[in-house]
């Protein structure tokens, strides 16, 4: 591959595996809000 | 007040790979990597980065807000998500578009679909091996002019059942079950084929060129363009598509969310994921195994007419150069891929139209699913029994095109000028896990009007084009059938209002 073709393929794909990786982590590890919340698989009985 | 319903989603999770599945379409695939090349290579990163900072962000954020803020009141679907932001009458035939636009685009695309369930069919029986690449070229042009039979028919009437039935599953039993099992699949195979691709040897299985040659010529960035308005438009339209913006599915699936539960970084977790699956997968696996065995220049004018063609007429011809094994495995996985992102998508647009019928008429999950089903078996036949006429193309102009630019341009003027921003920016930050720089509250009330009204601009000498050409029949009958399901959904929400005023149901 030519350089500016490198550079540019690099950059744009780390950029964004950066930022999906940061936000998808970020919702994965905050822990959920107090109950009642917006989902059932955490609920103490089913809805 | 608010009004509880009795769908929800399962996890956090769940939701975001529901919403991202929703964004990742075929178009991530066999769209994207072709729009590249033709608008500057590398280079077209540039406008489009751009506009997905200045047009989709903001756009994912208005729709994620305005849905919750309707589902606190009970509503999961546009027209009435939109009235009530807003009571003046206009904004809730408005968000007819919502509904309308799920349907039409859902009858054509579940047909779609189907192709990549049919393909993954033939590619595990090896159908074809040994053949060549005209016949398996051909063998695409016979099977949409049903050529073969029924089965396209056959095909077809199988994804729609499948679809249906996930769907009368509900939301966490059915689609957030659907997207946690689709999308890592997507992922998984999108990785091992990208992988597959750009390792390709020239000389090595029938390949002329290196796979690395496709990434090259994919990425080599052509400066020149970037001041092309062209170029502009091409990101901007892309940006607009891949993100499933402008369709009332995303104000569906977000209305089930509470008002204290964030929706910032869920739009974001899923927005970013939508490109990943476009900009790292989306250009490593269709061009660079093109190139490997075409060539440049063959791919080029193969590509004149987008990437449908490459995906599905000559990708299964070149997979059976890599031998009978790898070649079922490959052929599998790509239409896999091509599957699940398409069944998540799908699944979106039948929600917004459930959503009305049972938050409107009272309809239980399960008959309004079936009812669903039994639209797009009438919507869809059209286009599976006139493919060849251009009823398909017909519906992906005006359903698929310019539905979503129009409500989108409305939706936008609505939370930014009506509804107010003040109040809009209040609604994105509520509960949010992120703190967003404030520098978004004015480009979501100037700068993302501006860049879809160009949208918009962009696109009226092609509609004015279209309007005009009244040449085939099928055509219009195809436009006629479209009106009459825009007029019929606007009816529906004209009882649908009548009627909450008869029940006193309306509360704000």
């Amino acid at each position: 591959m030519n350089t500016s073709a490198l550079i540019t393929m690099l950059v744009s794909e780390m950029v964004i595996i950066a930022f999906t990786a940061f936000f998808f982590v970020k919702v994965l590890t905050i822990p959920p809000k107090a109950e009642p919340d917006s989902f059932s698989e955490n609920d103490q009985e089913p809805r | 007040m608010t009004l509880q319903t009795k769908e929800s989603w399962g996890s956090r999770v769940g939701l975001v790979l529901a919403m991202a599945g929703n964004a990742v379409g075929l178009g991530n695939f066999l769209r994207f990597p072709v729009q590249a090349i033709q608008n500057g290579g590398g280079a077209f990163i540039i406008p489009y980065f751009v506009c997905f900072l200045l047009m989709g962000i903001p756009l994912l954020w208005i729709e994620w807000a305005s849905g919750r803020f309707g589902g606190k009141w009970g509503h999961h679907s546009t027209p009435f998500i939109l009235d009530s932001m807003d009571k003046r009458t206009f904004w809730k035939y408005i968000g007819v578009f919502g509904i309308f636009t799920n349907l039409a685009v859902a009858a054509y695309y579940c047909y779609l679909e189907s192709w990549t369930l049919s393909y993954m069919y033939h590619s595990l029986a090896g159908s074809f091996m040994g053949e060549s690449a005209e016949t398996v070229s051909k063998f695409f042009i016979d099977y949409v002019s049903l050529v073969h039979g029924y089965e396209p028919v056959f095909f077809w009437l199988l994804c729609l059942v499948l679809n249906t039935y996930i769907l009368s599953r509900g939301l966490s039993g059915g689609v957030e079950k659907a997207a946690k099992v689709g999308m890592p699949l997507l992922i998984l195979f999108g990785i091992l084929l990208a992988i597959k691709g750009i390792t390709l040897k020239a000389g090595s299985e029938g390949a002329v060129y290196d796979g690395v040659t496709g990434l090259n010529f994919l990425w080599t960035p052509d400066f020149s363009t970037i001041w092309t308005p062209k170029v502009w438009l091409a990101a901007a339209g892309q940006i607009f598509f891949t993100l499933s913006v402008g369709m009332g599915s995303i104000q569906c699936y977000a209305s089930y969310v509470r008002s204290k539960d964030d929706i910032a970084l869920n739009a974001m977790s899923a927005g970013w994921m939508n490109e990943f699956v476009e900009v790292v997968l989306g250009s490593s696996i269709l061009i660079p195994i093109s190139i490997g065995y075409l060539g440049i220049d063959t791919v080029i004018e193969m590509t004149k007419n987008g990437g449908l063609g490459l995906g599905f007429r000559t990708l299964p011809y070149l997979f059976t150069q890599w031998g009978p094994l790898l070649s079922a495995l490959a052929g599998f996985a790509w239409f896999c891929l091509l599957f699940f992102a398409g069944i998540t998508s799908s699944l979106a647009m039948g929600t917004p139209c459930m959503g009305f019928m049972q938050d409107e008429f009272g309809w239980s999950r399960t008959k309004s699913a079936w009812s669903f089903g039994a639209a797009i078996l009438v919507l869809g036949l059209p286009t599976v029994l006139f493919f060849n006429h251009g009823v398909f193309d017909e519906y992906d102009y005006w359903a698929g095109t310019v539905s979503l630019v129009v409500f989108a341009l409305f939706e936008t003027i609505l939370f930014a000028w009506v509804f107010g921003i003040d109040k809009g920016w209040h609604e994105i930050n509520q509960g949010s896990d992120i703190k967003i720089p404030v520098f978004f509250k004015y480009v979501i009330k100037y700068v993302t009007p501006v860049f879809l009204g160009a949208v918009f601009i962009g696109s009226l000498p092609d509609l004015a084009r279209k309007i005009t050409d009244v040449s085939n029949p099928y055509v219009v009958g195809a436009r006629l059938l479209l009106l009459g399901v825009f007029l019929g959904v606007s009816y529906l929400v004209y009882i649908a209002y009548k009627k909450r005023l008869k029940e006193g149901r309306f509360v704000s």
